[in-house]
């Protein structure tokens, strides 16, 4: 008989159902007034240093049908590429963000600075790119995935250096629609599916 | 303006174990059919995106967030109907240390298996004192607790006579992103987790019934509430800091 590991194991994920949005978005599911605001509303406050981006875009299931039950979370670095916490960051961006797509249209809109590059362990940088956790109903563990920005220098990021088929390191790049103004859109299956990170 | 520098390095996350978790495709839970990834994930070792995440403060928390039978009502004359329960455990990694200061959400039916969410249109009635979430952060253990009423089960248009069991869900945050966790909490007992096919995402028997959580007299209140315990484990770090010395050197 063998030693016993004294490590544990993760709990293991469900899906975060159709009602998500009651104790992430309690106003989203109609219940204002439970906590004085929702968590995680914006990503920035006012005079957050950089460029201020509007990415819009929807989660879009295999048939090509908008999830109107998605609920996003984003967290990024500040313009500096330091993240909230750590010395020197940028006390106006909360780096972390919570929404959810329009109960109607499947859109939603995330609003946020630019985020900077951010350094590698044992050296070499990341491209800007903002990490994204995506739960509903039907997927039963959260999807981790990253936005990336088609204005910037993304030729040597790890990252998508490591997506084998090249083709599919598209996904991940958001393509600028206007002055500030992006377009991302997750496909979770299917033509153009995004690439999903386990990491 | 400089190149940032990295942060302290706590170490890398361990490697999520996939298997433990449920697939991500089960033609018996319908919606994921359409909403599973074919592709499969991209897995590379963590970086500060992973690594590092939202911190929330006390000061974010009201004094009734974790008592979800006053919280909707705000008044003591005015609580929930139900079981009264009180839910506790632990938040802990898988090197088997406390998460302390971390945010633990949850959110369920009323007594009678009914969401208060413009989209549940199941017809047992609302209970008007009662709304369905709460929030709490850890003690310096770890340890986190609600009190609330006991869900009921629900059905649901999955197959033709679908029901969930009693399941109060949960969001942990942990401190670094890719830590992040939605899971549920079912109850020692309840005969409909063997016939649900969202628990049967999980494909190992042993790693569902770890969402089980038994009946525990040593928390319960006499003539006041019952106590179900759910200890929560998030992952680690595959380095751990000892002393100011990374481990081995």
């Amino acid at each position: 008989m063998v030693q016993k590991l004294d490590t544990l194991i993760e709990t293991p994920s469900q899906t975060a159902g159709p009602y998500v949005h009651i104790g992430a978005i309690p106003s989203f599911a109609g219940n204002p007034g439970i906590y004085p605001e929702d968590l995680g509303l914006r990503a920035i406050e006012d005079g957050a240093q950089g460029d201020i981006i509007t990415i819009t875009g929807a989660v879009i299931d295999g048939t090509g049908w908008a999830l109107r039950d998605a609920m996003i979370e984003s967290w990024q670095a500040d313009a500096a590429g330091k993240f909230p916490g750590q010395d020197g960051a940028d006390p106006q961006v909360n780096g972390f963000c919570r929404f959810a797509a329009d109960k109607d249209s499947g859109e939603f809109t995330l609003r946020t600075v630019k985020p900077g590059k951010t350094p590698m362990r044992g050296g070499g940088f990341q491209a800007p790119h903002i990490a994204l956790w995506i739960v509903a109903r039907g997927i039963n563990i959260g999807l981790q995935t990253r936005i990336y920005f088609d204005d910037e220098d993304n030729s040597t990021d790890p990252l998508l250096k490591r997506i084998e088929q090249r083709p599919r390191a598209e996904t991940l790049i958001a393509k600028k629609t206007g002055e500030g103004q992006y377009r991302f859109d997750i496909r979770l299956q299917g033509d153009n599916e995004t690439v999903f990170l386990d990491m | 303006m400089s190149d940032p520098i990295i942060p302290t390095d706590m170490g890398p996350l361990i490697p999520r174990n996939r298997a433990i978790h449920p697939v991500a495709y089960d033609v018996d839970y319908k919606t994921s059919v359409s909403r599973s990834p074919k592709w499969p994930l991209l897995s590379m070792e963590s970086t500060p995106s992973e690594e590092t995440g939202p911190r929330f403060g006390h000061s974010l928390l009201g004094p009734l967030d974790n008592n979800l039978i006053l919280n909707f009502s705000k008044d003591p004359a005015k609580p929930a109907v139900g079981e009264r329960i009180l839910m506790h455990g632990r938040v802990l990694d898988e090197n088997g240390r406390p998460v302390p200061h971390t945010l633990v959400e949850i959110w369920q039916a009323n007594a009678g298996g009914r969401y208060r969410h413009i989209k549940d249109s199941y017809f047992a009635p609302l209970d008007p004192n009662f709304g369905g979430c709460g929030r709490t952060i850890t003690d310096e253990n770890g340890y986190y607790e609600f009190l609330t009423i006991r869900p009921g089960a629900y059905p649901w248009p999955n197959r033709a006579n679908d029901w969930r069991p009693m399941h109060i869900h949960i969001s942990v945050f942990g401190h670094s992103f890719a830590q992040r966790l939605i899971t549920q909490m079912y109850f020692e007992g309840d005969p409909l987790i063997d016939h649900c096919p969202i628990a049967a995402t999980i494909k190992s028997r042993s790693q569902l019934d770890r969402l089980v959580a038994p009946l525990d007299f040593s928390k319960s209140r006499p003539l006041d509430f019952l106590a179900y315990k759910f200890d929560i484990v998030l992952r680690g770090r595959r380095q751990t800091m000892f002393e100011n010395k990374l481990e081995g050197m």
